[in-house]
């Protein structure tokens, strides 16, 4: 048996009037890739906290034992001084600064006083290949894409010494194909001695990279699960999460009639507002019906996001042409606000960066998109405002304990469901959901599922921008793959599967 | 009362708090004399124009932390101009009042065009702004004082430091009945508009909240007000330019807290981009801001000229300081999205009663200042650190 790399001994984490984690037991193994999974909520970024010392020594109780002794660390330098190196959801990179200066910002190579910077570029260029970064290490942040700036992260914990790299949501931003390079570079450095902790939502590939899973629920340890011993499937490890079995991830629709055409994109063209020469979505062309629900499948980059953008309003891009008919006819959207008055409606896939006002309570947000439901064009009726969360609230079942709660509050889940209700309440006829389960766990999942089936029951028309396969597959009637800006293929439901999109995807980007 | 809910109560209410406490403090060190009716009269008046600037300053930093930093040249020009108007140029005061307001809306849509549509960071456009409507007011007074004599206008604007509303309902000597009703008026429209929204809500079956809390606050605004207005009466009235001061902050609350401009505001310092895609167009609402930041420098501007019965190149310097203040004091968010109109009215009183206490007492000019500067560093620290859970950052 291999050596006990890590122990975390009933650890017990009380914020004032919860209990984050009660007797939480971890144990790692020198060499060994672990998961942890958990619905949002469960505990498992405050006990990796906990590990690199984020909740110093005295706030928790329990022990960690690392190495063979027990450690009190007070803040993350003392982890790091031990090799334990974590990186979070949010990468912490500079973007004006080059890659060499970020792998070494507050490890700094030479002197205090005089960096030595061809040491620092020279080191920097040991470490990104062997994360297999071809970049040059003078490049600077900004000018790469978010998988390569995830690599760069990995770079920076090897040059710090890891021993122990924990890894935050590493594949939440990153597509498909970024995330395979990342996991397999995970694989490559496992072979090499590195011992990863990875926190993940994404089952498939937790079963991919992972060698034990560590399943907590509610601040506490419900299992371990161990590579060809357990049953590692995705239903069994949403069992340990849930806590329950889904019998279906994704919820049936009955009797739904998918009625006439309620929208139609003829020969849309959008350009970059930057680089007015680059053509980000090109001659793209899609219908939806009354009561259907139109997946668009994708990788990242693929231009999804602008398309749906520049229909809302001109929201994106320049240079915009092509015609949109909204109900058999041809409309002209100037701005969102012409968008939202032809019942149209875009929900972010960044819900806190450019859909809530964190700041402020549910029923603010609900409203603002459609204040005149409340007014009378000036004054706002705060009592009927009040009534419109609640009823919101309710509809969609958000968990909070009034609508006065600030957003900022809530968790991913239900911040989703507010953002949602923002745009139900806007009274919409077509519905664009950019990325709608986004970093959120698999019960609200199940939750955002059947309130779409509603939303086309009642005869609106739904169009979901998704990188998840299993989840474009199992909730659309129609799908459309796009791939660098062009309608790469359409494929009814019952015909599609994860292959076939993906081979779709590759053949169009080899140009055939 | 739970814990909790006990902290949240202390939170929402500290600046009333720190100004009861300061009152106190006041009251002990002056033997009682700041709340000499004459001296709660000055504190309205002396402070007119903070009530009115820290208003419009409070929609600036809400769109997100930014600041107007010509208000202060943006009085002295206006008021500057409005003289000329009047005695120079010999205009009718009705006109010459119109035209200054309008100068002074003209200038904030100058300086708010570069902010909102242009997007110069709000903070560069006013330092230019502050410089040049200084410079500005020196040329059109060509370096000279201006007496002001049109007796209407100084009325009107509660000039000569030295004009009430007459009381026309013959009170004798030592009360002044008309200060006294208007008090009474004032609780009982409060009172009632309180009571007709609560019953309002009960009657279409809305959450009413907590009906002693209800009571509670209602007792305690009348008897804030009714103290006020008997002081007023005891000097000798009210003074005009309450009524202005009253005008901009009744006004202003409203739209703040009840509109769907006022509302607008509040989104787009919390969150520019999702109010963006909202459907709200967010430059105007930056646009606006700034320029009813101009019309409001312009009203203060008047007011102040009145008050002195002169323009002076030099009136209004650091004004927009004592409105900055006022709003952060008065618990504005540095980043923008949160504040209301009673709060910084609580700021401007708290500072006021600083400066007014500090002069009774006699404390050296230069003193007044650093105090003033500790007060609004010592209000922002406690705002943001009693928003969470330790004193040092993390």
């Amino acid at each position: 048996m291999a050596k006990i790399l890590l122990e975390m001994k009933n650890i017990t984490k009380t914020f004032p009037g919860v209990k984050a984690l009660d007797n939480v037991n971890l144990q790692v193994e020198e060499g060994e890739i672990h998961a942890l999974v958990g619905e949002n909520g469960a505990g498992k970024s405050t006990l990796m906290n906990v590990l690199s010392g984020i909740y110093p020594y005295g706030t928790y109780e329990g022990d960690i034992i690392y190495n063979g002794e027990v450690c009190n660390f007070h803040d993350i330098k003392d982890s790091e001084g031990k090799g334990i190196v974590i990186i979070h959801q949010e990468l912490a990179l500079i973007p004006y600064m080059t890659i060499g200066e970020n792998m070494f910002l507050g490890n700094e190579r030479g002197k205090k006083a005089a960096i030595n910077w061809d040491e620092t570029y020279g080191m920097a260029e040991k470490y990104t290949k062997q994360v297999g970064l071809s970049d040059s290490t003078r490049t600077l942040i900004k000018d790469i894409g978010v998988g390569k700036q995830q690599l760069v992260e990995i770079a920076k914990a090897l040059a710090k010494n890891a021993k122990l790299l924990i890894l935050d949501e590493p594949t939440s931003s990153l597509n498909e194909s970024d995330s395979k390079a990342l996991l397999d570079l995970m694989l490559r450095l496992k072979k090499e001695g590195l011992t990863c902790i990875i926190i993940t939502h994404k089952l498939n590939e937790v079963s991919y990279v992972a060698d034990k899973i560590t399943v907590i629920r509610d601040g506490s340890t419900i299992e371990t699960l161990v590579k060809g011993v357990d049953d590692f499937s995705e239903d069994r490890i949403i069992k340990g999460m849930v806590g329950r079995e889904i019998a279906d991830r994704f919820p049936k629709r009955h009797g739904v009639k998918i009625g006439e055409v309620n929208m139609e994109v003829k020969n849309w063209n959008v350009y970059h507002p930057l680089y007015s020469e680059r053509k980000v979505v090109d001659n793209v062309s899609l219908t939806v019906h009354k009561g259907e629900v139109v997946g668009i499948s994708g990788l990242m980059g693929a231009g999804r996001t602008e398309l749906a953008m520049s229909i809302f309003g001109k929201s994106y891009g320049t240079n915009i042409s092509g015609q949109l008919f909204l109900n058999g006819k041809e409309v002209h959207l100037k701005n969102s606000r012409d968008a939202i008055e032809h019942k149209l409606a875009y929900v972010t896939e960044d819900r806190k960066g450019d859909g809530l006002i964190l700041s402020n309570p549910i029923k603010i947000n609900t409203t603002l998109a459609n204040l005149k439901g409340v007014s009378n064009g000036i004054v706002i009726d705060k009592d009927k405002e009040y009534a419109v969360a609640v009823e919101y609230k309710e509809k969609l079942r958000t968990k909070c304990p009034s609508v006065e709660q600030n957003v900022g509050n809530l968790s991913g889940g239900n911040q989703q469901k507010v953002l949602l209700a923002k745009w139900m309440f806007a009274d919409p006829d077509v519905l664009i959901l950019d990325e709608p389960t986004r970093g959120i766990d698999v019960g609200a999942k199940y939750e955002i599922y059947c309130i779409i089936n509603d939303l086309v029951a009642a005869g609106k028309s739904v169009i979901m921008i998704s990188s998840e396969l299993p989840e474009v597959l199992g909730m659309s009637d129609r799908i459309y793959i796009m791939n660098e800006g062009r309608i790469a293929g359409e494929m009814k439901a019952e015909e599609a599967t994860q292959e076939k999109i993906m081979a779709c995807i590759l053949k169009s980007s080899k140009g055939e | 009362m739970d814990k909790t809910k006990f902290k949240a109560g202390i939170q929402k209410y500290t600046m009333i708090l720190v100004l009861v406490l300061v009152t106190l403090f006041f009251t002990w060190g002056t033997q009682g004399k700041i709340l000499y009716p004459q001296n709660i009269t000055n504190l309205i008046s002396q402070n007119a124009y903070v009530f009115i600037l820290a208003t419009g300053m409070l929609l600036c930093i809400l769109t997100g932390g930014n600041i107007d930093l010509s208000v202060g040249s943006v009085v002295c020009f206006v008021g500057a101009v409005g003289g000329i108007f009047m005695e120079t140029m010999g205009l009718p005061v009705p006109v010459a009042i119109i035209l200054s307001l309008l100068i002074g809306a003209l200038i904030g849509a100058w300086q708010a065009f570069w902010i909102a549509y242009v997007r110069i960071p709000p903070f560069i456009t006013t330092l230019a702004g502050m410089l040049a409507f200084r410079g500005l007011s020196n040329v059109v007074l060509k370096g000279q004082t201006l007496p002001i004599k049109s007796e209407g206008f100084i009325k009107v604007f509660g000039g000569g430091a030295n004009c009430y509303i007459p009381d026309f309902l013959g009170g004798g000597e030592g009360l002044n009945r008309v200060a006294l009703l208007a008090g009474i008026v004032a609780c009982v429209i409060y009172v009632a508009v309180t009571m007709k929204g609560y019953l309002n809500r009960k009657s279409k079956g809305y959450e009413t909240g907590s009906v002693g809390a209800m009571y509670g606050k209602m007792a305690v605004i009348v008897v804030v007000v009714m103290a006020i207005s008997i002081k007023l009466a005891q000097y000798k009235g009210i003074p005009t330019s309450l009524i202005w001061v009253l005008l901009v902050v009744l006004v202003y609350g409203y739209i703040t807290s009840k509109t769907t401009i006022g509302r607008y505001f509040y989104a787009v310092g919390g969150n520019e981009k999702a109010t963006k895609l909202s459907g709200i167009d967010t430059n105007k609402v930056y646009f606006i801001a700034y320029t009813n930041m101009g019309f409001l420098a312009a009203l203060a501007g008047l007011l102040t000229v009145a008050r002195m019965t002169s323009a002076q190149p030099t009136y209004g310097t650091n004004y927009e300081m004592d409105a900055i203040g006022s709003c952060f004091i008065g618990g504005a968010s540095a980043y923008g999205g949160t504040g209301t109109v009673p709060g910084v009215i609580i700021g401007a009183v708290l500072m006021g009663i600083i400066n007014q206490g500090m002069s009774i007492m006699g404390t050296d000019q230069n003193m007044q200042k650093v105090v003033k500067g500790l007060v609004l560093l010592a209000a922002v620290i406690f705002d943001v650190v009693s928003k969470r859970k330790s004193f040092i950052a993390k």
